[in-house]
């Protein structure tokens, strides 16, 4: 069994071609992820320039509403750039800077990762060029406006079905014409080893403070923690200081899209099958030949039909459950959450908080849940209202 | 000597690849023939995948038209199984690891051997990852082809040591796809597979005229032509046979002038 794996799940399955810009990539990670100066560096850009650490906020009325567990939320959306994108784009791109790398390139599919990395980019002051399917970028035209302001390029890819999985393989292509002087910013715990390993431990920042943070104010564990999942970076950040923690229910959430049954949606875990794609071996949707399937959701972000590999090992081995979360469940808890908290989250997180709503009546209220709110929900207003059949002009 | 072997007997070999299925598999069969009786050595035969990450637009859009067409592994083998009937050089598959993966490698290889493959390209599969296939493969006298490509430096003698097959030698950085020039210092890495193994190297990605054929068939024992052949057949369609076969007969004469 090659590197980087969770039990059978995970490897290195790319063109020879990337080998050794991977190897690279991995020693230059296990150098710097143990170098003070790094790590120093980085915690630095984390605190003072995302924001971090983010808040843990107790939502009262949330929880009086509900009637159970008392519920916590990590509020992601209050990070620079509006998700938890950001803290894996200020570690790979201060990583690229010091392996010498003059240029970043990376997928997205909603944007937030595109605008993230443009961010930092910028910032860090390195060439910077996103592909985004073209079906997104005509959805998105705001986040597309949003990374060319930040000096970004972006490049609309007309492949395949024009959508995420289009971008991954359309930025793997450019990074195999190009290594020398480019690294690949992925966006999620996916892909290729190093990059579900290295993105997990940029991402841990958030579990590390809600754990530490719930300890403090509670004086003991939360019994569930609660993530949205597409190829799941918000929910590995948000689990992994919890998984030796036996008791501490992990609980990710999926896009259920138009319900599991119709197959119209991208619930990899309830509805896929074991396969070997964009560098990993895990869960994917895809027919009885291997082909990959056309997947959807309301929310752009979940709209992959594959999921990273340490969360199909979480998975097999019990320690972790997966929920789909159907779009009307996420709308109406996207509502709900702006009505009784005053937050709009992100569509994503509105999974997770769909299925808080569903899980806290039946917890008793001397426990805990924390839900991850991934991101903030300005980007999906305009789709929620034509959700509902409100025009509005963006 | 492995039926693979028996391609580069011939002075220099032309490998051409044609998508299976595009425009449909009944064309494919029909071009295979038209291919070997033109002088292709050994055929590349591509089964469709719907993401094929090392492609260039041209076999990206050859998978799309193929896959539309209701192509599977099933019919391929089906069609492999007729076509190998009619000629006697070596073919080899072209696809992705998920294809086979899900299709079952012990399944597959057998369907392999039963349709008379020889050999399998697989370029998501690196030498790290390869065991898992590699075992099934060979108990079924299928060769797993290794590639090379030109970042591989160090790793160039650790993969030639194992190849099988004939080496796939990936000319240029980046997908397939017809380039005007290859600027890969390809003499030096073609000297440091010989330095550790004896079997034939040919090489791939980017060419399509004949005087680049010559030229990389003077390095090599070999030269791999794809996006050219598929974008006759993108132009053509069923009727491409003609010009295929024109082209065929060109880029085999050119490789045949640098045997001499």
């Amino acid at each position: 069994m090659s590197k980087g794996r969770f039990g059978e799940f995970g490897g290195q399955y790319v063109p020879e071609t990337l080998m050794n810009e991977l190897i690279r990539l991995e020693n230059a990670y296990n150098h710097y992820k143990n170098d003070p100066e790094f790590c120093a560096e980085l915690d630095d850009l984390l605190k003072n320039y995302a924001g971090r650490p983010s808040l843990l906020y107790y939502a009262e009325r949330m929880t009086k509403d509900l009637g159970g567990a008392k519920i916590y939320l990590k509020r992601e959306d209050l990070n620079h750039t509006g998700a938890h994108k950001i803290n894996n784009c200020l570690g790979q791109v201060l990583l690229a800077k010091k392996m010498g790398k003059k240029r970043v390139i990376a997928e997205t599919g909603a944007g937030q990762h595109g605008v993230a990395t443009a961010t930092v980019a910028a910032l860090m002051d390195m060439e910077c060029e996103v592909f985004m399917g073209k079906k997104d970028t005509e959805r998105q035209a705001l986040n597309v406006y949003r990374m060319e302001l930040l000096g970004a390029k972006v490049h609309p890819v007309t492949s395949g079905t024009q959508v995420l999985k289009d971008a991954v393989n359309e930025t793997m292509r450019e990074w195999a014409g190009r290594v020398d002087d480019t690294h690949y910013v992925l966006g999620s715990v996916m892909g290729p080893h190093p990059f579900p390993t290295m993105v997990r431990d940029f991402q841990s920042v958030i579990s590390k403070e809600a754990r530490e943070e719930i300890l403090r104010r509670e004086g003991k564990l939360p019994d569930a923690v609660l993530a949205c999942v597409g190829g799941g970076s918000n929910a590995i950040g948000m689990f992994y200081h919890f998984i030796h923690d036996e008791s501490v229910r992990l609980i990710g959430c999926e896009a259920g899209g138009k319900g599991v049954e119709t197959g119209r949606h991208a619930a990899t875990m309830a509805t896929g099958t074991r396969g070997i794609f964009h560098g990993m071996h895990s869960y994917f949707c895809q027919n009885e030949y291997g082909q990959i399937d056309e997947v959807y959701s309301i929310s752009a972000g979940l709209d992959y039909p594959g999921i990273g590999p340490e969360h199909a090992y979480l998975r097999d081995s019990g320690r972790a459950d997966y929920v789909p979360v159907t779009d009307e469940e996420a709308v109406q808890a996207f509502e709900y959450l702006a009505k009784t908290e005053g937050i709009i989250c992100a569509i994503e997180s509105a999974h997770a908080v769909a299925q808080a709503m569903k899980l806290a009546p039946a917890m008793r209220k001397d426990q805990i849940m924390i839900v991850c709110l991934s991101g903030r929900g300005d980007k999906d207003v305009a789709s929620i209202a034509k959700y509902r059949g409100v025009n509005i002009n963006e | 000597m492995s039926k693979i072997r028996e391609a580069f007997q011939n002075g220099k070999a032309f490998i051409p690849f044609i998508t299976a299925g595009d425009p449909t598999l009944e064309d494919t069969e029909r071009f295979i023939v038209t291919m070997a009786d033109c002088g292709a050595d050994l055929i590349e035969i591509g089964i469709p995948f719907s993401d094929p990450i090392a492609e260039g637009i041209v076999i990206q859009e050859a998978d799309i038209r193929a896959l539309a067409s209701g192509t599977t592994a099933d019919k391929v083998f089906d069609m492999v199984s007729r076509v190998r009937k009619k000629v006697s050089i070596p073919l080899v598959f072209m696809t992705y690891l998920n294809p086979v993966y899900h299709y079952g490698y012990e399944k597959f290889f057998t369907r392999c051997e039963e349709a008379g493959i020889s050999g399998i390209i697989i370029p998501d599969l690196p030498y790290e990852e390869k065991a898992e296939a590699d075992g099934p493969a060979a108990a079924h006298g299928v060769e797993l082809i290794s590639m090379i490509a030109p970042t591989s430096e160090d790793r160039i003698r650790m993969i030639a040591k194992e190849a099988g097959g004939f080496i796939y030698v990936v000319s240029s950085m980046g997908v397939t796809g017809m380039r005007s020039d290859i600027t890969t210092d390809l003499p030096s890495m073609v000297r440091a597979i010989r330095e550790v193994t004896t079997i034939p190297c040919a090489i791939g990605f980017g060419i399509n005229t004949p005087d680049q054929a010559e030229k990389m068939a003077g390095i090599a024992d070999g030269v791999i032509v794809g996006s050219a052949i598929v974008k006759i057949i993108e132009r053509k369609g069923s009727g491409a046979a003609p010009e295929i076969a024109e082209y065929v007969r060109k880029m085999k004469d050119a490789v045949l002038r640098a045997a001499k």
